[in-house]
């Protein structure tokens, strides 16, 4: 296998852009990441999303966004993991270059939730659950989420106030992101009082509906240097996935994300690093309770000691873990097919030391973690900037 | 191989006969609830039914306001949300469900660990849209 790089990298401002439709979107993404990369062509598209079909009505998305970007006649393909997408798209680039398959590798993550009517979104979004066993008897996906946290709270005898620092850091980091939905702070009072959406999760604890489009070039690393315009190169250290059941009702243990687990501690291993090898973690915050399992099960805290980790103060750009350096999906927002291909570009920003306002210090070692659904499938990415 | 297939079908059937049914892999004694037709503990294909006794503890719930299409439709809302729980049942699997019994406007009232019995649809009612419901018996 070959050691693949990221040379190029491209994003959308999140948002409700809706004067933008999907392939516009695809469109704005793709066409910047080739131009950081400084390619006109390559050998393969493939595209991260989750609801074009459902909510747009659209599918074949990626060989549409290859000829809307004039790459038709390439391959192109659309790889679907819930809210997992991006980064199982970007697994699926990685094997493609690492296996001599294919060089130039364009691996985009797309997705339009806000022009649809909000049950409508809530139904597409119930799609990444079990639609026999949880959809019918009346869950969704923030009530899957919310009863995690409960049980977290019950089980932990953890108050819902011990969830601030997530939400608070998130939003003060996206102030620093142009591209960033929600870019203003907000304080623990604030994120205390806001408005309950489903029990005990509030506003605050919430990743927003939002649109957007972000995108990578991947090569084989030691071919690099004829990319990216002298660019900090960028490699692939590790790239795992794993799964768990479908069901939360299925998990024995359903605080415990095996998934997150399993795919952080292989990437570990691949990468031959320690969770203190790590400097900083793009993980999934689609709602606050998911940042603390992730922590919890990835090793950079105890089992019940996630909240802790982040009153330390430890998760904070000037932290020992800083994480959603960019305002994570809380601020940044997620577009959920998206998301998985904004956290690798916000490594890739780091790692470069294109972090505007909010770089980091040190910051030679990234990971990035998506999310399928509520913990089913969990990607893990390791980068490595090289000097 | 087992004479039954143990679908969402037979499920649902036996729901609407009032019982609330698992299968036991006859190879290694695990139960489940769902039903699978394949054991994920030793990958016995040998189930049966086993009817459970419907009594369990709330493990965990949320009220849902933002419903979906299907909800919508059966008359939930914004105003009038509905109750989403965990239940563990005696027998030992957990499942989602619909949560009766509680004041969904009032969800402080609600307690984790409480007792839950299955209620079944009554009569030629229509079983609405949520085929599996726990009415709370006693606060934990």
């Amino acid at each position: 296998m070959r050691d693949v790089a990221i040379v190029g990298i491209g994003q959308t401002p999140v948002g409700e852009l809706w004067d933008k439709s999907l392939r516009h979107l695809g469109h704005d993404a793709i066409v910047a990441a080739m131009q950081d990369a400084g390619i006109e062509t390559a050998d393969a598209l493939y595209v991260g999303n989750m609801l074009s079909g459902e909510l747009g009505g659209q599918e074949h998305l990626a060989t549409l966004l290859a000829d809307f970007v004039g790459l038709r006649g390439i391959e192109a393909a659309k790889i679907e993991a819930a809210c997992a997408s991006g980064a199982a798209a970007m697994r699926v680039g990685i094997m493609a270059v690492a296996s001599g398959m294919a060089d130039v590798v364009i691996v985009a993550g797309v997705e339009k939730m806000t022009d649809t009517l909000p049950h409508e979104t809530t139904a597409g979004l119930a799609l990444a659950a079990d639609q026999e066993y949880e959809v019918a008897e009346g869950a969704t996906f923030l009530a899957l989420n919310a009863m995690l946290m409960r049980r977290y709270m019950y089980e932990y005898r953890v108050p819902h106030s011990a969830f601030a620092p997530f939400p608070v850091n998130a939003h003060k980091n996206a102030q620093g992101n142009p591209n960033a939905m929600f870019p203003m702070a907000i304080s623990v009072e604030r994120y205390i009082n806001a408005p309950v959406v489903a029990p005990p999760i509030n506003v605050m604890d919430s990743s927003p509906i939002c649109d957007g489009a972000a995108a990578v070039v991947l090569v084989p690393a030691d071919r690099a240097k004829e990319y990216g315009q002298g660019k900090r190169i960028v490699r692939v250290a590790a790239s795992v996935s794993a799964t768990d059941t479908l069901a939360v009702h299925d998990r024995r243990d359903p605080l415990f994300l095996e998934a997150a687990y399993l795919s952080s501690h292989r990437a570990y291993t691949l990468a031959g690093l320690t969770p203190k090898d790590i400097d900083f973690f793009e993980l999934h915050d689609a709602f606050s309770i998911m940042s603390v399992l992730s922590l919890e099960a990835c090793g950079f805290a105890p089992r019940g000691q996630g909240t802790a980790l982040g009153e330390s103060g430890a998760i904070a750009l000037d932290g020992e873990l800083p994480i959603t350096t960019m305002g994570g999906l809380k601020a940044r927002g997620h577009p959920v097919g998206a998301t998985g291909i904004y956290q690798i570009v916000e490594v890739v920003q780091q790692l470069r030391g294109e972090a505007g306002t909010n770089q980091l210090k040190h910051a030679h070692v990234g990971m990035a973690q998506n999310i399928g659904g509520s913990g089913a499938t969990i990607i893990t990415h390791i980068l490595v900037g090289e000097d | 191989m087992s004479p039954h297939s143990f679908t969402h079908a037979e499920y649902l059937a036996h729901l609407q006969n009032h019982v609330l049914a698992a299968s036991r892999c006859q190879n290694c004694g695990e139960l489940y609830l769902p039903p699978r037709p394949l054991c994920r503990r030793c990958f016995a294909q040998d189930m049966r039914w086993e009817e459970l006794s419907g009594r369990g503890e709330l493990v965990a719930f949320t009220v849902v306001h933002i419903v979906p299409s299907a909800m919508l439709e059966a008359g939930y809302d914004q105003d009038r949300p509905y109750v989403s729980g965990l239940v563990r049942l005696e027998e030992g699997p957990t499942i989602s469900a619909l949560i009766t019994g509680v004041d969904a406007h009032h969800p402080e009232t609600i307690r984790v660990g409480s007792q839950v019995r299955v209620v079944f649809p009554r009569g030629d009612q229509d079983p609405g849209p949520a085929p599996l419901v726990f009415e709370v018996v006693s606060e934990s």
